[in-house]
């Protein structure tokens, strides 16, 4: 089980509220859109890593408990 | 080895005429099948399709040839395991400007590829077939529809040939999907990928329409005889396109591993030397001209290059050709292919196409400079468009890097004829 945060390109216009609640995780490009660190979530940030996720206006920001099925 | 084979099977897929590994190479487009008739007597019947079919192709070790190269079994299993009626479709679309062998293939052996699609669709059971192509080779097309036509209905099921749009990404399996459904031809998000969740919300099987004509021999030859040719690695044999600065530029039918230099042989020879050839497409890798008679086309070693066969296309680049404008022509051009979904890719894609344009134009641009920007844009968007993009262009710094220091100091080249094709493309729907 690894936790971590994803984002769905498609539906993130890069409001960068994210990057503002969890500088420790996310960071934006020049364009404002978020780079996010893959590693991880370890428990003492996942409050605040929730809470980015929770915040984001357009629902981009994903949390994930599991590693995705490989095909 | 030919001589081991059973008599009902002298051919390979595309090539009445038979290869053996001494005289490997041979150009397409061939005399085409006459009819379904022809094909049957040219192949015989098309087996049955049993469940044992899926560990012949496992054992035959056939990839899909769309370019991602994906173990065609593992995703076959992946469907049928889903539980719900699936869907199947061939994927011909072929955006790839260089690329050629799906059309060939499509013109010259359309019953191969329907005997393939047949062959899962009944394996899979599944309840609706369709088979995309190109919309701008409306002869293709018209092959494919008059080739289901020449065959006995299968039924309820019918095939329906679609004919997709001409965008570079629409040919993406979410993106092929999507435009199936009746959406844009744009990737969507992952996870559900099609084989999860696809065409009408059931588990889909997408696969490149080479794959089927390879799973259509393999039905009938078995795993042994595809082995017969090619390598370990890469066996049985594969598609090429092989383009730019050759005599003959085609499409041939080559065993796999066969070394590039024997295939660009078969093209009639290079005409203005080989300053490197760009191997698997936009999204490939260059090899250098110094390295074109030691490299096969053998997974092995090609990653000695960072490359891979990806679609089977190789570019030849003459040496009088200044791969700098080449270079940032196609940059360009994919920067333009981007579906307009993900910001990264939308700014970040551009930006890369300026720098090289400014490169080529005699600006101070390093190779750092231009990296920092490709690195910014990897691992970002929905789908691997930019990914592919960042691969071409760190390959074209790695391999011309030298030429970003003689523009800097004599300026822009004088123009010259373009080499490779970078055409206008229509709408998403």
């Amino acid at each position: 089980m690894s936790r971590k945060l994803v984002v769905n390109p498609i539906t993130c216009v890069g409001h960068g509220l994210c990057a503002e609640l969890l500088p420790e995780r996310i960071t934006l490009d020049p364009w404002g859109y978020p780079i996010i660190d893959p590693t991880p979530i370890p428990p003492r940030l996942e409050a605040h890593a929730k809470r980015a996720v929770a915040s984001c206006p357009t629902l981009a920001l994903l949390w994930r408990e599991a590693v995705e099925a490989k095909r | 080895m030919s001589a081991s084979r059973s008599r009902s099977a002298p051919e390979r897929a595309l090539a009445p005429a038979a290869l053996s590994p001494t005289d490997p190479i041979r150009m397409l487009p061939r005399p085409v099948v006459d009819g379904h008739l022809g094909h049957v007597d040219r192949y015989g019947p098309r087996p049955a399709a049993e469940a044992r079919l899926i560990d012949e192709i496992d054992a035959a070790g056939l990839r899909g040839r769309g370019g991602a190269g994906f173990p065609t079994a593992t995703k076959l299993r992946a469907v049928a395991s889903r539980g719900r009626r699936p869907v199947v479709v061939a994927n011909g679309t072929e955006g790839e400007p260089a690329s050629a062998k799906d059309k060939v293939l499509l013109g010259a052996a359309p019953h191969l590829v329907l005997d393939g699609v047949e062959l899962v669709a009944d394996l899979l059971g599944a309840s609706e077939v369709f088979l995309c192509v190109d919309r701008n080779w409306p002869d293709v097309s018209l092959a494919v529809e008059r080739a289901r036509d020449q065959r006995p209905r299968t039924a309820r099921r019918r095939l329906q040939v679609l004919d997709a749009p001409d965008r570079y990404v629409a040919g993406e399996e979410t993106a092929l999907v999507h435009w199936i459904n009746g959406g844009e031809a744009k990737p969507t998000f992952v996870p559900p990928r099609p084989f999860e969740r696809g065409v009408r919300g059931r588990p889909t099987f997408t696969s490149n329409v080479e794959t089927y004509a390879q799973i259509g021999l393999i039905a009938r030859f078995g795993a042994d005889w595809y082995r017969a040719l090619g390598t370990t690695a890469a066996p049985g044999t594969t598609l090429l396109t092989v383009t730019g600065g050759v005599a003959q530029p085609g499409v041939c039918e080559a065993p796999g591993g066969s070394s590039m230099s024997s295939v660009i042989a078969a093209a009639g020879g290079a005409v203005d030397g080989v300053q490197a050839v760009l191997v698997g497409g936009y999204f490939g890798t260059w090899i250098p001209g110094s390295a074109v008679d030691s490299v096969s086309l053998d997974p092995a070693s090609l990653s000695g290059y960072g490359a891979s066969l990806g679609c089977g296309v190789l570019a030849v680049l003459g040496d009088h050709v200044c791969p700098l404008v080449e270079v940032a022509r196609v940059a360009r051009w994919l920067a333009g292919q981007n579906a307009g979904q993900c910001g990264p890719c939308v700014h970040g894609l551009p930006a890369v196409a300026d720098s090289l344009e400014w490169a080529v134009s005699g600006n101070p641009v390093t190779a750092s400079q231009i990296g920092g920007l490709v690195e910014l844009v990897k691992g970002r968007g929905a789908c691997k468009h930019p990914d592919g993009m960042a691969r071409f262009v760190e390959s074209s710094v790695r391999v011309f890097g030298d030429h970003l220091a003689q523009h800097r100091r004599h300026g822009p080249c004088p123009t010259h004829h373009p080499v490779l094709p970078v055409p206008e493309t229509g709408t998403w729907r």
